[in-house]
C-alpha cells in the first residue's frame, strides 16, 4: 500500500512541470558522507538540489546560508530548491551525522 | 554522544519552550496537566506516523511535500494562539478582576485552553518528527556507538525539558496584576514568530518570493544556533538573516493579533 502510494505521488510529481530550476545537479549520500562534497553550479540561477539518501537512516540536509532545511529519509530522495545566489561558497550539512556529512556549494 | 544530546536538546527545547509559556497561561484550568498531558501524547503519535510516512510526505506537493505540511502545521498553531488571545482580551481582564484566586479566573476559560492545548500537540508533532527519525537512524546504525548516542539524546532531551520547566516555574513568578498582560505578550510573539518560519518554508518550497534576501545579517552578533539565539529562535522566532518576506509576514501577524485584542478588550469599547 504504501509503495503504491509513493509511486504514484512519484509518477505525479515526474509528471508535472517542476519548480521552474534553471540547473539540476544531483547530491548523493552514502556512508554519511556527501558526493560530490564540493558541488559547483552557475550564480544568479535557480538550483534544483536532488539529494538521493543511499543509507538506510534518514539525514537532514541543512544550510543556513542557503537557507535549506530538509529531513531526506533513508534510501529515498529529496528535493531541495535553491538561488538564484550570488557567487560565492555556501557550506552545507548532514545535520544527524555532522561529523562526516559536510560539504560545500560553490555558485560562480 | 555530545552531538546527539545537542540535536536532541535543540528539537525538544523549541517544543519545551512553547509548552512552558502555554502552560504557565493556562494556569488554574481544570485538569490542564491532564490536558497538556493528552497534547504531547497525541503530539508524539502524530510525529511517529509523521515520520513513518516521511518518504510519501516529500514527494507531495512536486517533492515539497514537507515544506508545505510544516507551513500548514505552523500555520494553524498561528491560528489558535490568535483566537486564544483575542478571546482572553475579551474575557481574561474581567475575570481575572473578579476572580479571587487565579483558579476561578482561568476555569471558565477552559474552552481557550482547548485551543492552547491542540498548540502544543501541533508543536510536539513538528519537532518530535524529526527526534522520532534522527533515534531511529541510530537504531538502523547499531553497535557501540549507537549506545553512546542514546544516551546523549537521552540528556539531550532531559536538558530541553528542564529549560522548559524552568522557564514555566519562572512565569508563575509574575504577579497576577501582570500575569496575562505577559502571557498574552508572550504568545504574540509565538505566534508571530511561527508565521516567519511559516514563511521561511513557504519561500524553501518556491512558492512565496523572499524579496529582499536577506533582510539583514546579525548571524555575527547572535547566531541563530548559539544558546540565546536558539532560545529566541523558539520564543519569538528569531532568524540571524531573515528575508522581507519572513519579516512582513512576522510583523503583519503581530499587528493583527495586537489590533484584534484591542478591539476585542470591553474596556477600549466602553471608554
Amino acid at each position: 500500500m504504501r509503495k503504491l502510494l509513493s509511486s504514484a505521488a512519484l509518477l505525479c510529481a515526474l509528471a508535472a512541470p517542476l519548480a521552474q530550476a534553471d540547473q539540476d545537479v544531483t547530491l548523493i549520500i552514502e556512508n554519511h558522507v556527501f558526493s560530490p562534497s564540493e558541488l559547483r553550479v552557475a550564480a544568479n540561477q535557480k538550483i534544483r538540489i536532488v539529494i538521493d539518501n543511499r543509507d538506510a537512516s534518514p539525514e537532514e540536509f541543512e544550510s543556513k546560508k542557503l537557507r535549506a532545511e530538509k529531513v531526506i529519509p533513508g534510501k529515498s530522495k529529496g528535493l531541495v530548491v535553491v538561488g538564484p545566489l550570488k557567487p560565492g561558497s555556501y557550506p552545507f550539512f548532514g545535520e544527524f551525522n555532522e561529523k562526516t556529512a559536510q560539504g560545500v556549494l560553490i555558485a560562480e | 554522544m555530545l552531538s546527539s544530546a545537542i540535536i536532541l536538546f535543540r528539537e525538544v527545547l523549541e517544543a519545551a519552550l512553547i509548552i512552558g509559556i502555554l502552560a504557565a497561561a493556562t494556569r488554574g484550568v481544570r485538569h490542564r496537566g491532564l490536558w497538556i498531558g493528552a497534547g504531547i501524547w497525541l503530539g508524539i503519535a502524530g510525529a511517529c506516523l509523521v515520520a513513518g510516512f516521511a518518504d510519501v510526505l516529500n514527494q507531495f506537493a512536486q517533492g515539497m511535500g514537507q515544506e508545505i505540511f510544516n507551513a500548514a502545521v505552523l500555520g494553524l498553531a498561528v491560528l489558535m494562539l490568535a483566537s486564544h488571545n483575542i478571546w482572553m482580551a475579551r474575557h481574561g481582564r474581567e475575570l481575572a478582576a473578579h476572580a479571587t484566586s487565579i483558579g476561578n479566573a482561568v476555569s471558565s476559560g477552559t474552552q481557550s485552553a482547548t485551543i492552547l492545548v491542540s498548540v502544543v500537540g501541533l508543536a510536539v508533532l513538528r519537532e518530535g518528527s524529526e527526534v522520532v527519525l534522527f533515534l531511529y537512524g541510530i537504531f538502523t546504525q547499531g553497535g557501540t556507538t549507537a549506545n553512546s548516542m542514546l544516551a546523549g539524546s537521552l540528556i539531550g532531551l532531559v536538558a530541553g525539558i528542564a529549560v522548559g520547566t524552568l522557564l514555566y516555574r519562572g512565569l508563575l513568578h509574575i504577579p497576577l496584576r501582570w500575569f496575562f498582560q505577559a502571557t498574552a505578550l508572550l504568545i504574540l510573539l509565538l505566534a508571530a514568530g511561527m508565521a516567519g518560519q511559516a514563511a521561511r518554508f513557504l519561500i524553501q518550497a518556491d512558492v512565496l518570493p523572499a524579496l529582499i534576501d536577506p533582510l539583514w545579517d546579525s548571524s555575527a552578533l547572535l547566531p541563530e544556533d548559539s544558546v540565546i539565539g536558539t532560545v529566541l529562535h523558539a520564543m519569538a522566532g528569531y532568524d540571524a538573516a531573515p528575508t522581507a518576506t519572513q519579516a512582513l509576514c512576522y510583523g503583519l501577524t503581530a499587528l493583527v493579533i495586537w489590533l484584534g485584542m484591542r478591539y476585542a478588550s470591553p474596556q477600549r469599547v466602553a471608554r
